[in-house]
């Protein structure tokens, strides 16, 4: 009897990369998943933060695929590599702050050394020729295949047929005639395959896999680049990305406000990290401060915090501020009227 | 039996699946990791994750506001 041949699918938690691993797995293959987590993955986190969220049942899609498809998935932490991948891009952004082209071939590239240490014979993505605007084009796909080193181990069954034979097709592993065409925007070849397998519930992933393609999240990353003079974050940088109200009133500093309990409670979190404001008066927001503030500076803050609190028509808001070793003082101000925000301040 | 406690305080999903994952391979077949959570979706995860990958969830439970999952390693799972 043949050996038989292991592949590492890509999953992402979409129907492409389910669909992938299911005709890799129709064709006796066994297959295991792997899942890179950047930082920048949808996956989950507003839920978890925001509390009107969580309501909703939240579940990891890549997870849950894996579940479906009964494979093992490994999840792999790439936030410290991925910052070479964002930071400087070869091919550039997409839309907005993703760079995708790049990405792919890093995971890619990711992929292919996890297949040599553990002795798989391929790797295999839910890629199909047109699919996506920068990433997903006729000229892209050898581009992925070559610089990541994958070569000719990287198999996209979902347009196999429409690209030069692997290797996998090449030794028989798998059979090319049951690998697939679809090339094009269109999902409905991808939907009707999965209808062909029985799948009904799949995630519908709108602009993509990741925050980088939201063009609010881009413009706060953009912004946190721009005033510190270089394109350097810490996860911490990007978590924070995704909660809150954010206002830059000066380059040096800005004020990430809470705008509802979920998050304040995600943001306490932070408190030994950046100081922090909050009201005592009145009902209020919890703040957390980035950057170096003088007196003056924590005053205005205070201004502006006690205008997003309870307290906003009120004469006098009084607030308490808190340094990163938690030592804490009372501020009594007078709560800014929204003219008095300038809308630059607003990212 | 030894149990290793692992603190993913303030970690967002799906970190401490990541923390679990990392800390059991290499462990044999018994050993038991505690992951102590503030992300409630961890309580969903983390079992998804044991069970897919063969490993069974003793315990999965909240106390006083954090959310405790304790997975313990089946031998022919570790990979
Ligand atoms: S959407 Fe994000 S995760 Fe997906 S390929 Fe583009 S940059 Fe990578």
């Amino acid at each position: 009897m043949s050996e038989q041949r292991k592949a590492a699918a890509l999953i992402s938690g979409g129907l492409d990369s389910l669909l992938a691993a299911r005709v890799m797995q129709q064709q006796g293959i066994h297959v295991e998943g792997i899942n890179f987590y950047t930082g920048f993955c949808v996956e989950g986190h507003t839920h978890a933060i925001r509390r009107r969220d969580q309501k909703k049942d939240k579940r990891n899609n890549a997870l849950w695929v894996a579940e479906q498809l009964g494979i093992k998935l490994h999840i792999i932490d790439i936030v410290e590599d991925y910052k070479q991948v964002l930071i400087n891009p070869r091919y550039g952004y997409g839309a907005n702050l993703n760079p995708c082209l790049d990405c792919k071939i890093f995971m890619v590239h990711k992929a292919y050394e996890w297949i040599q240490a553990r002795g798989f014979d391929f790797i295999v993505t839910g890629e199909v020729i047109g699919q996506r605007p920068m990433s997903q084009r006729k000229e892209t796909m050898p581009i992925v295949s070559d610089e990541s080193g994958a070569h000719d181990l990287l198999l996209r069954p979902l347009c196999a047929k429409n690209l030069p034979l692997t290797r996998p097709e090449r030794e028989g592993w798998v059979d090319r005639e049951g690998l697939y065409d679809f090339s094009g925007r269109s999902r409905k070849p991808q939907m009707a395959l999965a209808a062909r397998f029985g799948i009904e519930d799949y995630a519908q992933p709108a602009g993509g896999c990741c925050f980088l393609t939201d063009e609010q999240y881009a413009v706060k990353l953009q912004d946190l680049w721009r005033a510190r003079g270089n394109k350097e974050y810490e996860i911490d940088d990007i978590m924070l990305l995704k909660v809150g109200r954010h206002l830059r009133p000066a380059s040096h500093y800005k004020v990430i406000i809470a705008r509802e309990e979920g998050e304040a409670n995600f943001m306490q979190g932070y408190r030994r990290l950046y100081p922090s404001m909050t009201t005592v008066s009145h009902g209020g927001p919890f703040a957390l401060i980035d950057g170096d503030v003088d007196d003056p500076e924590i005053e205005l803050i205070a201004r502006v915090v006690a205008r997003y609190s309870q307290g906003r028509s009120a004469e006098q808001v009084e607030l308490s501020f808190s340094d990163k070793s938690g030592r804490s003082r009372s501020l009594k101000v007078k709560p800014m009227a929204a003219h008095e925000i300038p809308k630059e301040w607003l990212i | 039996m030894s149990r290793q406690i692992i603190d993913c305080r303030r970690l967002l999903c799906p970190m401490p699946v990541i923390k679990v994952q990392n800390a059991i391979e290499g462990l044999p077949g018994g050993s038991q990791v505690e992951a102590v959570c503030t992300d409630p979706g961890a309580l969903k995860d983390i079992p998804a994750w044991s069970r897919i990958n063969g490993h069974r969830v003793v315990e999965a439970a909240t106390r006083d506001g954090e959310y405790i999952v304790v997975v313990e390693v089946v031998e022919d799972s570790a990979s």
